[in-house]
């Protein structure tokens, strides 16, 4: 196996788990110390800066960035990332003075944002320090996407939400709220110098059943119905209500309906629980308030009486796992079973769907409907349009909708320069950082410490149920938050390791709790990883190999479980080990990050 | 060293051995020697060793003088008993632990200071009674804890960090563990766990006094060009030939030495000693000619390391005594006072 270069961006970012999960690669580790020492605002801005919505996102995000925790791993639950966030969202203090400035004298270049959702806001944030006109089209009133109309706000409440995208709009977006763009022909003949297209995956999809067109009245389009409520058109839901669907969407649905007025509240579910779309957090949320999810049942017709929906009629599968891992479904044996319903909330996914854009300007579209895009650039078939969020490549979530937005930024940046999107783009970095501070001392917290994941309180539950808008999570407060932060592992503190000071001595083997380290001889990877003090049997992670040490062995790190304690570095005599703070560089227009 | 305490969190794939412990439920409170000290090497040594053959920790008494060398028995096995004693004066406590309770695994551990100054006398004396224990000396040829004053296993010429030669000839206690009696017999390195532990293993399991000499280089004060006890020095100057494997009973034998290399001992317990010679000359079963043998390669520069004799059936201590099997810390009053009337027969006998 050839020695690990360290130099490789890609290197120690993947050895930060959550970061390297993250779609907008937010250094997470980072902004926790700083939680930890309570410098809010500063975590606060490190968020803005990669995701640009901390607050939302703190209450919303999927957190693919939590199941890589490393911490799942070495104990069994991850870091709460996504409630820290929010802890330093609530805390923070005035962050006007850390706002890029926005010059009054523009470049002269005009950007026509489409729909005015996390992805195009987050654009107009990247491109307005640069001097862009940037210019917003939205057919709602007021700003935010999906964000508004698809989240509700007892788990986002509106001041959270409003206040990010104000501070977006305020920095000198031309808004054109309420215009709904219905050609993107007429578009194109306005001359903007650069298109986005962030309009979402707006369609909710319909399930064609009998009895559909005779029911038609008592069946809603989840993420539509969402909308109409988030907008206060809808402001309550009477009788028996099933949901079906097992996305986040349906818990979505499921809860509001119970906030309001319904009679009972059932999440009905074509596949097996584990297998359903929802983030598991979401699905103990709607169990919590009392809300069945009843899986393993397809339905199978509507029923009415005189053009009046009675219900539904369900078939009984079960799941069967096949070589492959995957579920099949075969029928169970039991009789259908029958769940009457004075509603139908309909939350079976959702689509991407533009027939504003004309399919003769130059632009084409794959058999789903989405755009064919270069998916390094975001840029369209049509040079001058780039698309980033649900609409580039089919339903995701806020968080990639930021991360798109970055790469959006750039591709137009470098457009409307006339430079070359790929070759011109900033590359990756890493900088290495020791946190030596003298003896025993490090810039870290590097004490390991194994408390368990904190629960987050939650508000009485009569009063969550009472009103829509009341939020159910109260978060962590300081004292909450400060303790798990301290769960951090710390993972962008590398283990770095000097092939020239080693003296072969053995104290960082023998005392590292986690059994990463092994002096040996070098062979081809997948014999390595056997022969290791502890087998490295966990493929995605990397194994840090040195150059050849005089003995003719190699030393030999498994990054898998370490626990980034620094006791290696502290048992080395010769400072061979050394922890040192990676600080990625992921390009981004406007990041005043290091 | 660390004030950091080792995480309690370990590998979530750590095996579990044969009594359903961890390897590291075997360690001890965290070692308060200098960063890259040989002894901490030892230590996880004597752990991993421990771990491999399932052996109780509270089965283990361990012993020790004072010195560097002589705090570690803190550092491994914190389920058992110690007893941490005078200087020079481990052979002593050790003695009377293994007289009154033949059953524990006593391990003994001491350093070049502890058993070839102070303590010599006391040395020479457990290794003549073969006492049934692992006596192992942590040796770096130096006074690490007051500051670096060679020490008798110091080989003459050596120079100290500041570049002054020692005058005086070493004392070798391999050689001297040979000659008195000592019915097994090592030396290794404690940058060689391969080596180290299945000696350790070897000398838990042999019955009778099994001496093991760990050069232990002092990173602190005997690490330099120079010192003959350095990890540089060691490793380009070792000789290894022979290398013990200890093999448990019910443990397949897998061969994969050439033949003619390697020979088989069965110890009193069943299980296996196999032995694999890097020199077809020598021999591990004739103490007059390991003697010459680890002279003459000393006299040429080298240290040789690796089991160098062993006698698996050699009488220990209890057994040249003749004494009870049952530990006498078992025994009860009437057994251990018989009475006036038992004293006058004995006293009878002798008239």
């Amino acid at each position: 196996m050839q020695p690990t270069d360290i130099q490789d961006p890609n290197y120690f970012h993947k050895v930060v788990d959550c970061q390297w999960a993250c779609p907008a690669h937010t250094p997470v580790p980072e902004y926790i110390r700083l939680i930890a020492q309570e410098r809010y605002t500063e975590a606060y801005m490190l968020n803005w800066d990669s995701n640009v919505f901390p607050g939302i996102l703190g209450r919303t995000c999927d957190r693919p960035c939590e199941p890589a925790c490393r911490r799942v791993r070495t104990e069994e639950k991850p870091v709460a990332i996504c409630r820290l966030k929010r802890v330093a969202a609530d805390n923070k203090g005035d962050v006007s003075d850390y706002l890029p400035r926005v010059p009054t004298k523009k470049n002269g270049k005009r950007i026509a944002l489409i729909g005015a959702g996390p992805a195009s806001l987050a654009v107009a944030r990247d491109l307005l320090p640069f001097g862009y006109e940037v210019h917003l089209f939205e057919k709602d009133p007021v700003g935010g996407g999906m964000m508004r109309s698809q989240i509700p706000s007892f788990r986002l409440p509106e001041e959270v939400l409003n206040e990010e995208v104000d501070r977006i709009l305020d920095m000198g977006v031309i808004c054109h709220f309420g215009q709904e763009i219905t050609s993107m022909k007429d578009m194109l003949e306005q001359d903007f110098d650069a298109y986005f297209v962030g309009t979402g995956a707006p369609r909710g999809r319909d399930l064609e059943l009998p009895g559909r067109a005779e029911v038609d009245a008592h069946i809603h389009i989840g993420i539509d119905w969402l909308s109409s409520v988030a907008f206060g058109h809808t402001d309550k839901i009477e009788g028996k209500v099933i949901v079906m669907g097992g996305g986040n969407t349906a818990m979505d649905c499921c809860r509001t309906s119970l906030r309001l007025g319904a009679e009972s509240v059932k999440v009905v579910v074509r596949s097996a629980f584990e297998v359903m779309k929802a983030s598991e957090w979401e699905k103990e949320d709607a169990m919590r308030e009392g809300i069945p999810i009843i899986n393993n049942r397809p339905p199978k017709e509507y029923v009415h009486e005189n053009g009046k929906l009675k219900g539904v009629l369900f078939e009984c599968v079960e799941p069967v796992k096949g070589d492959d891992g995957r579920l099949t479904y075969v029928p169970s044996g039991e009789p259908d079973v029958f769940i009457e319903a004075d509603h139908i909330l309909m939350a079976i996914g959702q689509d991407n769907h533009c027939p504003w854009i004309e399919r003769d300007i130059g632009m084409q579209f794959d058999k789903w409907d989405c755009p064919v895009l270069d998916e390094v650039t975001l840029q369209s078939t049509h040079p001058k349009v780039f698309f980033g969020g649900d609409s580039a490549f089919g339903p995701e979530n806020i968080i990639w909708a930021s991360a798109h937005a970055h790469q959006a930024a750039i591709s137009m940046h470098l457009f409307c320069q006339g430079k070359d999107l790929k070759a011109d783009r900033p590359p990756q970095g890493v900088n290495l950082l020791s946190t030596k501070m003298g003896v025993h001392e490090w810039a870290y917290d590097s004490h390991h410490d194994a408390s368990e994941r904190h629960l987050v309180p939650l508000v009485e539950s009569k009063q969550a149920l009472s009103n829509v808008k009341v939020e159910v999570e109260l978060g962590f407060d300081q004292e909450l938050g400060a303790a798990e932060a301290q769960r951090c592992l710390n993972c962008d503190v590398q283990t770095v390791f000097s092939e020239s000071l080693c003296i072969e001595c053995d104290a960082c083997v023998d005392i590292c709790p986690m059994d990463c380290i092994t002096f040996t001889e070098n062979s081809e990877e997948d014999s390595l990883r056997q022969r290791l003090l502890a087998p490295a049997l966990n493929l995605e992670q990397d194994l840090y190999l040195s150059e050849e040490l005089p003995t003719g062995r190699v030393m030999v790190k498994d990054e898998d479980v370490c626990l980034h304690c620094g006791l290696c570095a502290e048992r080395c005599p010769t400072n061979a080990w050394d922890m040192q703070r990676s600080v990625v560089h992921i390009p981004q227009l406007g990041s005043f990050a290091e | 060293m660390t004030f950091v305490a080792k995480p309690r969190t370990h590998h979530p794939n750590l095996p579990l051995n044969e009594i359903g412990l961890t390897r590291r439920d075997y360690e001890g409170s965290v070692s308060t020697l200098c960063a890259g000290c040989g002894h901490d090497s030892v230590s996880a040594a004597i752990v991993q060793a421990c771990a491999e053959l399932s052996l109780p920790p509270h089965r283990f008494a361990k012993v020790s003088g004072i010195g560097c060398s002589s705090k570690t028995p803190s550092y491994f096995l914190n389920k058992s008993h110690g007893f941490n004693s005078v200087h020079g004066r481990m052979p002593s406590v050790a003695t009377g632990a293994n007289l009154a309770n033949r059953d524990l695994y006593c391990i003994g551990v001491s350093g070049d200071g502890d058993s070839a100054s102070i303590g010599l006398g006391q040395f020479a004396h457990i290794v003549r009674r073969r006492i049934n224990m692992l006596y192992i000396v942590d040796n770096n040829g130096t006074y690490g804890l007051t500051k670096g004053q060679f020490s008798a296993t110091n080989d003459k010429g050596s120079t100290s960090k500041k570049g002054v030669p020692n005058l005086y000839e070493p004392i070798d206690l391999v050689s001297l563990a040979l000659q008195i009696g000592a019915s097994f017999v090592a030396r290794s390195f404690s940058g060689d766990k391969r080596q180290l532990v299945p000696l350790i293993q070897a000398g838990l399991r042999h019955q009778g006094m099994a001496f093991i000499d760990v050069i232990s280089p002092c990173v602190a004060f005997n690490n330099h060009q120079g010192s003959t006890k350095s990890y540089d020095h060691v490793r380009n100057h070792s000789l290894n030939v022979v290398d013990a494997d200890y093999i448990p009973i019910n443990e397949e034998i897998t061969a994969d030495y050439p033949p003619g290399t390697t020979e088989e001992v069965r110890m009193p317990d069943g299980s296996t000693l196999r032995l694999h010679k890097t020199d077809n000359d020598y021999d591990p079963h004739d103490r007059v000619g390991a003697l010459n043998y680890v002279q003459r390669r000393a006299e040429e520069g080298e240290t040789v390391t690796g089991l160098l004799y062993v006698d698996p059936d050699a009488a220990d201590c209890h057994e040249i005594m003749d004494t009870v099997h049952r530990p006498l810390n078992e025994l009860g009053e009437a057994e251990l006072c018989p009475g006036s009337k038992a004293l006058a027969a004995i006293n009878q006998s002798f008239r």
